[in-house]
């Protein structure tokens, strides 16, 4: 009976999660296509631009080179536990430099942006929402979606490719660090591994994903931000369902991609 | 003049506007009283465009807010003037920007003109040498004084007050109101002002209308009002507990 009524749980705690991220992503698609009108439509507020760029990609370049670093000394050292019993160590550099390309960048990148802008976006928002600032806004003939929404997806679209190469740049940095100082490699052989194995096309295919989950936290975040209410609680809720919300997202829009764009050999 | 006709709204099941109708006269300080939760300040953000109704429409000098697109409620609202609850001051932005933010927004001024224009409004309302401020630095009564000089900066023709004086001291309160008579004195802008401070209002007000079960129940000059036969309405205007009015 107990097991029953902890599967039950569990069963109403998915199908709970599942019904926030289709309301959500049905409430972020009308505000994409509301953000796509306001975009052409002038006034062009750039140093609104300017100031979101400055915060979801100037300021997460130094979160993104330490997580970056870490998980390419994390992949150096896996990657020689697996190579070394088949006496590939050789191939780590290329092992590496795919992982971080193809998933480990934009994924882990667009994680740790959620977690630092995208979570700042939903309460910045919710607490303008909850203290009349969105209204204040509309009253003053601004289109709140146009000053506050627009700027955000926009910056965070932008910003996340190249945030995405850091995190990338940062792990081989990190990976031939111990490949070369801790595991006593040749550095020359790291390198060759990569320009052999790494090609241009896995690299364009993970900046598109960047694009895309750019795009999918800034529009969840701005959305369970712009619609948030209930005070402290609510803006709370909404930013703890953002960041839950926004991160399935992208995990689940990731591998859609994955199964799209890389067909296996 | 703002006329509101047969305006309607509900939310789920609660009826909040149950068919309200009245005329706002160009230039008068008019006040609409009620109970707290009582569907002013909807009645408010109706007459602002900030809200459709279910029927009805909200006329501001022959132009109905209720059909109107996205361009055209901008364009009528650069005529407006709004003070929330709370001042709703951007907190990102010091108390010169806030009340520069609709000048920039809305004006071809140069910069020069702008801090011109600032440094008359904050002197106006009491509020100079707090210029670089946040929000979050200064006291409610301040924040309220910045949001009536933000709300005065385009010069506008019409001024919505929600609740001007919720949660100030009484001197602070009676410096609002004073701001309120002097800024009106200064123009010949129409105030509507929203708020269950009936002594305060009265003092300020040209005619007072009440609002209760989501209809205009009495509506006249402060002195007319006093004198209501409604016991609804005096048992509201004298604040006892005892009469038709239950407290929940």
């Amino acid at each position: 009976m107990r097991l029953l009524a902890f599967f039950g749980a569990i069963a109403i705690n998915v199908a709970q999660t599942v019904r926030f991220a289709v309301e959500e992503t049905g409430r972020s698609i009308v505000l994409l296509g509301s953000s796509v009108e306001w975009l052409f439509r002038p006034p062009f507020r750039f140093k609104q631009y300017l100031i979101q760029l400055d915060f979801v990609g100037v300021q997460s370049v130094y979160l993104i080179c330490i997580t970056g670093l870490f998980t390419g000394m994390v992949l150096a050292l896996q990657g020689h536990i697996a190579m070394s019993r088949y006496g590939a160590e050789s191939l780590i550099g290329g092992a590496v430099a795919l992982s971080l390309a193809r998933e480990l960048g934009p994924v882990l990148s667009a994680l740790m942006v959620i977690g630092r802008a995208g979570s700042a976006i939903i309460a910045e928002l919710g607490s303008m929402r909850n203290t009349d600032q969105i209204d204040a806004l509309a009253s003053m003939a601004v289109h709140p979606v146009q000053y506050l929404v627009v700027p955000r997806v926009v910056a965070a679209t932008i910003v996340l490719p190249f945030l995405a190469l850091l995190f990338e740049f940062s792990g081989m940095v990190g990976a031939y660090l111990i490949y070369t100082a801790q595991l006593g490699q040749d550095g020359a052989v790291f390198i060759n591994s990569i320009k052999d194995y790494l090609e241009a096309e896995d690299i364009t295919h993970g900046l598109i994903k960047a694009v895309v989950f750019g795009l999918i936290l800034s529009l969840v975040s701005c959305s369970k931000g712009f619609y948030a209410t209930g005070g402290a609680r609510g803006v709370g809720l909404a930013t703890t369902r953002g960041v839950v919300i926004s991160s399935l997202l992208i995990l689940a829009s990731d591998y859609v991609m994955t199964a799209l764009m890389f067909k296996p050999s | 003049m703002i006329t509101v006709n047969d305006l309607h709204k509900r939310y789920g099941d609660q009826k909040v506007l149950d068919g309200v109708d009245f005329t706002i006269q160009r230039g008068t300080v008019t006040t609409i009283i009620g109970r707290s939760g009582g569907g002013k300040s909807v009645l408010l953000r109706h007459l602002m465009g900030l809200e459709t109704p279910d029927s009805g429409e909200v006329i501001i000098d022959g132009e109905n807010l209720s059909r109107m697109g996205d361009a055209d409620l901008n364009r009528i609202r650069r005529r407006f003037g709004i003070l929330f609850q709370e001042g709703a001051l951007f907190d990102s932005l010091t108390v010169a920007e806030n009340v520069a933010f609709p000048l920039e927004e809305h004006t071809k001024l140069s910069q020069s003109e702008i801090t011109e224009v600032v440094r008359e409004k904050l002197a106006t309302v009491g509020m100079t040498g707090h210029e670089d401020k946040y929000p979050a630095q200064i006291s409610g009564g301040m924040r309220k004084r910045t949001a009536l000089a933000r709300a005065l900066a385009l010069n506008p023709d019409i001024v919505f007050f929600d609740e001007p004086t919720t949660g100030l001291d009484p001197v602070t309160k009676s410096a609002i109101y004073a701001l309120i008579r002097t800024t009106h004195q200064q123009t010949s802008t129409t105030y509507v002002i929203v708020s269950h401070d009936i002594r305060g209002v009265f003092s300020v007000s040209d005619e007072t209308m009440m609002l209760w079960d989501g209809k205009i129940l009495a509506r006249g000059t402060p002195e007319e009002m006093e004198r209501y036969p409604d016991p609804i309405v005096q048992q509201f205007i004298s604040g006892s507990p005892e009469g038709p009015i239950h407290v929940d």
